[in-house]
């Protein structure tokens, strides 16, 4: 276990500046998830604490050591790849106690060690196949075992689920927290996937462009969004944003809707920001029906609300067909207010 | 309706839809095309061998004779001495260049394609027009090596390269092993291909040397390439033909006369039919022995697909 410190670090490739000064402060055991969407260099930042790519400037430090020049072999880390990267001519008992071979570790304290990981990922019966033998998830799990065995300092992990069905997903997500609680490594892991991110992170990195955008804890992310990137970006479905200006006390939306709000600054172009969770039925606020999903406990409502698309979930069921109009309200505690132009977040 | 086109139709109708006779069908062409240009003229050698044909007489059935002739026949044994010397020798540098310029060609250099063009180029040369370039270098007078090297005061006199038993087997050698490299590096430039990146860089991080990473993953990824490729080369260079018979027509005093060239040489300008087509004979059990071996080599390894 060890804290994970990246000081403002960039990367170019050529004269292409991918990532312009990332910092992020990773503590001793923390389960840390970058996200971000497709391109937006979540593989390269961990590929540079992996030591597989060169670190153009800035710093990386695993513990209170810079790793800059540091080969991967001597960070002590261990990484899990998204297409897992076994070794095809090693059976998984080979290919778990590889890292040890190397190391020069005799053949016993090999098997003492790969034994005891191999139980908790439930792969004792495969111990002799090859990785073509394997399914997908057992594939996953080997991936898993070879980082486990090493014992590192740190556990990266680059979108390992994302060639898993959905199903299985849901349950190696569990997995991996319960395999976390239990070994308290320090873990950076990787997906574009923000469901992933909100259920298994301590701590969430949100990317974009090669830019850290906003870190914190999920809910923080979820109640209190940065910018309109992360606002869009956390959360399923998204949070519903509406144009307008702020006259008045009230949010009038570009159709001369009145929604409500807390205090608000005058004039300004803003856009209203407010979770489908917090529309709720029984108000003054028109919306007309376009699409309704009911899925049993909760009812997915897709309209049209001060001139502009929104999805509403309530827990209640609702009869209205499309195109009628139901009236709902919004709890302005709830309502989030950026910028229009920055899309910078104004606090309450 | 007449029972007997039925029938037929029915014969036909079975054929095509069963799996193996369907197979048959398909397979027919190619195996009398291969029955035809491959059979034949092997078979007619292994024949001749058992005549004493000469050109313009087809000869008589003379059993083992000619072979009984070869056993006591110290230029044929030289010959297969040379052949196996040359097949080796040369096969094992062209393996280990080969390898070598794959990896390099493999990383990531400036004008990468432009070196893998001019890697081919050996290859893509018809062998008798660099034969004869090779002639010129080892020219016993106006080599350009003996040249240099006398420029820069090494030596006092020009190299005999192929006057001189042992220079001129390092001679022919050293002109195959440069055109037999290109298909080693490249074919193996190819395998190293498949290699996916990531595993490399799993092994850096499990702490493998680069030296590791090339013995326990690129190699034993690469092996069963190794024995295609390998299994080519030796089979190119043990029949070798043109570049001996261009460079030293198997002089000198026999010294780099091949299995090939001998046969050629009994046969066609020696008009012995039969005794040339039982020295082309006697390399089979050579050849078979290298197919057998890769045959063993090349069967997969468990973790291939396809195995169990
Ligand atoms: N070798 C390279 N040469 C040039 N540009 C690169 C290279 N590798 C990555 N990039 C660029 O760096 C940026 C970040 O790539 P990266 O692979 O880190 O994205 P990512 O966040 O992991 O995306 P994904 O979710 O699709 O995996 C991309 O714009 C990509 O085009
Ligand atoms: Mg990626």
């Amino acid at each position: 276990m060890a804290s994970v410190t990246i000081r403002d670090v960039r990367k170019s490739y050529g004269a292409v500046e991918v990532m312009h000064g990332v910092s992020v402060d990773i503590e001793e055991g923390e389960f840390v998830v970058l996200v971000g969407p497709s391109g937006c260099g979540k593989s390269t930042l961990l590929r540079m604490l992996a030591g597989l790519e060169h670190i153009t400037s800035g710093q990386i430090l695993i513990g209170d050591k810079v790793v800059n020049d540091l080969p991967p072999k001597d960070r002590d880390i261990a990484m899990v790849f998204q297409n897992y990267a076994l070794y095809p001519h090693l059976t998984v008992a080979e290919n778990m106690g590889f890292s040890l071979k190397l190391a020069g570790v005799s053949r016993a304290e090999i098997e003492t060690r790969v034994k005891p990981a191999a139980d908790i990922l439930g792969l004792a019966h495969l111990l002799d196949r090859y990785p073509r033998q394997l399914s997908g998830g057992q594939r996953q799990r080997v991936a898993m075992g070879r980082a486990i065995v090493r014992d590192p300092q740190v556990f990266l992990f680059d979108e390992p689920l994302s060639n898993l069905d959905a199903k299985l997903r849901v349950t190696m997500r569990t997995e991996i927290k319960n395999l976390h609680h239990r070994l308290k490594t320090t873990t950076v892991y990787v997906t574009h996937d923000q469901i992933e991110a909100m259920t298994m992170a301590d701590k969430i990195v949100v990317m974009h462009d090669g830019r850290v955008e906003q870190i914190g804890s999920p809910l923080e992310l979820y109640d209190r969004p940065d910018n309109l990137f992360v606002a869009g970006f956390i959360g399923s479905p998204a949070m519903n944003m509406i144009r307008g200006t702020a006259q008045d006390g009230a949010f009038v939306a570009e159709n001369g809707q009145r929604l409500p709000v807390g205090r608000a600054p005058q004039g300004r172009k803003l856009i209203y920001g407010a979770r489908p969770e917090a529309i709720t039925l029984g108000g003054d606020i028109p919306l007309t029906i376009e699409v309704t999903e009911p899925t049993g406990a909760e009812t997915y409502v897709v309209g049209t609300l001060g001139g502009q698309a929104v999805t509403c979930v309530f827990r209640d069921r609702v009869a209205a067909r499309p195109g009628e109009v139901i009236h709902v309200a919004i709890d302005p505690a709830a309502v989030h207010l950026f910028d229009a132009e920055s899309g910078v977040r104004l606090s309450k | 309706m007449p029972p007997v086109p039925e029938r037929k139709a029915s014969f036909w109708s079975r054929l095509s839809e069963s799996r193996n006779g369907l197979g048959f069908l398909f397979m027919l062409p190619a195996a009398v095309f291969l029955l035809f240009f491959l059979t034949y003229p092997l078979g007619l050698g292994v024949w001749l061998g058992f005549t004493d044909a000469r050109i313009g007489d087809s000869g008589e059935w003379i059993g083992l004779e000619n072979y009984i002739w070869l056993m006591d026949d110290p230029v044929f044994w030289l010959s297969v001495f040379n052949t196996v010397f040359y097949t080796f020798i040369a096969s094992v540098l062209k393996f280990g260049l080969g390898l070598w310029l794959a990896l390099l060609l493999n990383r990531h250099l400036p004008f990468k394609n432009l070196f893998r063009a001019i890697i081919l180029l050996p290859w893509v040369v018809p062998t008798v027009l660099s034969a004869l370039a090779f002639w010129w270098i080892f020219d016993s007078q106006f080599s350009i090596i003996s040249w240099v090297l006398m420029k820069w005061g090494i030596i006092s006199q020009p190299i005999n390269f192929l006057g001189d038993p042992w220079n001129a087997r390092a001679s022919v050698i050293a002109a195959n092993v440069w055109r037999g490299i290109p298909f080693v590096a490249i074919s193996l430039l190819a395998g190293l291909q498949t290699i996916p990146q990531s595993l490399n860089e799993a092994a850096a991080i499990d702490g493998a040397t680069p030296w590791q990473r090339f013995t326990k993953v690129t190699l034993p990824l690469l092996t069963p390439i190794i024995a295609v490729v390998m299994t080519f080369s030796v089979l190119f260079t043990f029949t070798d033909f043109q570049l001996i018979y261009v460079l030293t027509r198997g002089g000198p005093v026999n010294a780099t006369h091949l299995m090939a060239t001998l046969s050629f040489q009994r046969a066609i300008p020696g008009g012995q039919l039969g005794e040339g087509a039982a020295i082309a004979v006697a390399m089979i059990p050579f050849l078979l022995a290298a197919i057998l071996f890769s045959f063993f080599g090349l069967q997969r390894r468990k973790w291939q697909q396809g195995a169990d």
